[in-house]
């Protein structure tokens, strides 16, 4: 799935930068079409757990950035996930959390 | 955002995988055909580096949605502003515009105000005095993916930082045509990105009411003569000198004007330091209280050369960086040979801006073949310098330590 971004051009705005007063009209010119990427290229290692980490943990943000955290202590791991579910209102229960916090303390590695 | 068309908002039941979202990696695969090695023990050292972001050059992906894209650092070393193209990328949420009509944008100022505004780019571009300011936009975040022990977040290289020249209006002239009320103490900004889950957090951020009117905070529709990338913020972003990135909100559309201090968990929980000395703290430690971030803290970088370069002996080597002061300019930037025990001067280029990126030169000579380290300290000119000790809070936050470049002399 391509995501379109057309965005319109501010040209020639600066003309007038100098002066204390801006007259410089506004000029309206289209960028290209561009594509936006999803990110589901880069995805969680098969293993136990990996699906629930792919459903709970891929909806804000792509797997690409939990993958490419350090190791960390499985208390670490619980940090990061309570605050997805406290800060962030991520809906996770309390025991896809547990599976998630195994599954990344298993693939990560000790810190 | 019924003005302004977004990325699909999928179904709630779709948004808990990113299968849903589509897309066979295509245009991904393509992305990441070339990496970049940044060098950090103990975890994923290698980035993808792509080109394929709209209105962005080569630029290493930290993240693809919502984009992180990292400016790489030798883009540095070309000159005091960073081209729009090469200038970080950092969103929160990935639900922002792919496309804003710039005849029907409004920027709304509302709240404890006597003239509530709606006002457009046209109204904003013409009948506002404009203003320009060079300032350097820095994420929290910076470097750390260097903080040891390593921690949690954006896993920053030391390029999530850009400097440009901002062209705009002043925050104060946009507040005194709507006129602020008695009682005011905070103005909160925010933007078109929206939460992609109904409960998740809005992306909001506020100054007090005497650092909104400061006549340098500004609302930029342009930056370094071109209008702002989609991806930077396009139409327009609040640039807050001196302070951290995190304060500038892209695309902003909405100021409310507060008589009580912003709670959302922006402030309340995340972009926090701790209250101590260079805010560092011992790993494990407890007992401090943390305060939000705020300004920019000074720091400096050898830009011509790379860690295990290596020089010939004995011969006058070129040495030249970057430096910025935080909410102060650059009173000087050192070098030291020996481990920071003695400091030499470096000459400092045309300054540009208080808050803008300063270039500064240098001419060192090895005279022992081996390895050696470079030391680099900026002080501003409110005296503060950067710290030789480590900087460490569990936030990763605010990272300002005397660099040190290992090189080889032979
Ligand atoms: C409701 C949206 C949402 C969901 C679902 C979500 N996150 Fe996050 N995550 C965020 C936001 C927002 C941030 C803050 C950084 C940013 O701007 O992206 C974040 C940051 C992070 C960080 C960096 C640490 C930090 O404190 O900023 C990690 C690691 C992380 N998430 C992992 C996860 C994992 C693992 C899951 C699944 C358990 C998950 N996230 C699910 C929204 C979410």
């Amino acid at each position: 799935m391509y995501r379109f971004i057309r965005t319109a051009a501010l040209a020639s705005l600066l003309a007038s930068a100098s002066s204390a007063l801006a007259a410089t009209p506004l000029e309206l010119h289209p960028t290209p079409e561009v594509d936006l990427p999803v990110g589901d290229d880069v995805a969680f290692p098969n293993g136990s757990g990996s699906d629930v980490i792919a459903s709970n943990c891929t909806a804000c943000h792509s797997a690409d950035h939990t993958l490419n955290q350090p190791a960390l202590s499985r208390e670490e791991w619980h940090t990061v996930v309570d605050k997805m579910i406290n800060a962030y209102k991520a809906p996770i229960t309390s025991e896809d959390a547990r599976v998630i916090v195994d599954y990344l303390a298993r693939i990560k590695g000790e810190p | 955002m019924p003005k302004h068309s977004t990325l699909s908002t999928p179904s709630r039941r779709g948004l808990l995988s990113a299968a849903a979202l589509g897309g066979m990696g295509l245009l991904a695969s393509r992305a990441h055909a070339e990496t970049v090695d940044l060098h950090v023990p103990g975890g994923p050292s290698t980035r993808p580096l792509t080109a394929t972001y709209p209105e962005k050059g080569r630029m290493i992906v930290q993240r693809t949605r919502p984009p992180w894209l990292e400016t790489p650092f030798e883009v540095f070393d070309t000159g005091v502003f960073t081209p729009n193209d090469r200038h970080f990328v950092s969103w929160h949420w990935a639900t922002f515009p792919t496309h804003v009509d710039t005849d029907r944008f409004t920027l709304k100022v509302r709240g404890l105000v006597e003239r509530p505004q709606a006002l457009s780019l046209q109204e904003l571009i013409r009948d506002l005095p404009r203003f320009e300011i060079a300032a350097v936009s820095q994420c929290a975040g910076n470097s750390r993916l260097y903080a040891q022990p390593r921690v949690a977040g954006a896993q920053w290289a030391n390029g999530s930082m850009s400097n440009a020249l901002y062209t705009g209006v002043r925050l104060r002239d946009v507040l005194d045509r709507a006129g602020v009320k008695g009682g005011a103490t905070h103005v909160r900004f925010g933007g078109l990105d929206e939460p992609l889950l109904p409960d998740a957090p809005k992306f909001v951020k506020a100054l007090d009411i005497d650092h909104a009117r400061d006549g340098e905070v500004m609302l930029a529709f342009a930056m370094n003569g071109a209008q702002l990338p989609m991806l930077n913020g396009f139409p327009l972003k609040l640039i807050v000198p001196g302070w951290s990135a995190v304060y500038w909100i892209k695309m902003l559309d909405d100021i409310a004007v507060m008589d009580h201090p912003d709670t959302s968990v922006w402030t309340t929980r995340s972009y926090r330091v701790p209250d101590t000395l260079n805010h560092t703290v011992e790993p494990g430690q407890t007992d401090y209280s943390l305060i939000p971030i705020t300004r920019n803290l000074p720091r400096s970088f050898v830009t011509n050369l790379k860690p295990s370069d290596t020089i010939p002996v004995g011969v006058p080597q070129p040495v030249r960086g970057i430096a910025f002061g935080g909410d102060r300019g650059v009173a000087a930037v050192d070098l030291s040979l020996d481990g920071g025990r003695t400091w030499q001067p470096t000459i400092l280029d045309k300054d540009e801006g208080t808050y803008g990126f300063r270039q500064w030169q240098s001419t060192i000579s090895l005279a022992a073949r081996g390895a050696h380290t470079v030391m680099t300290r900026c002080t501003n000119t409110d005296r503060l310098v950067q710290p030789i000790r480590r900087v460490w809070n569990p936030g990763g936050y605010m990272s300002n330590p005397v660099e040190a470049l290992d090189l080889v002399a032979a």
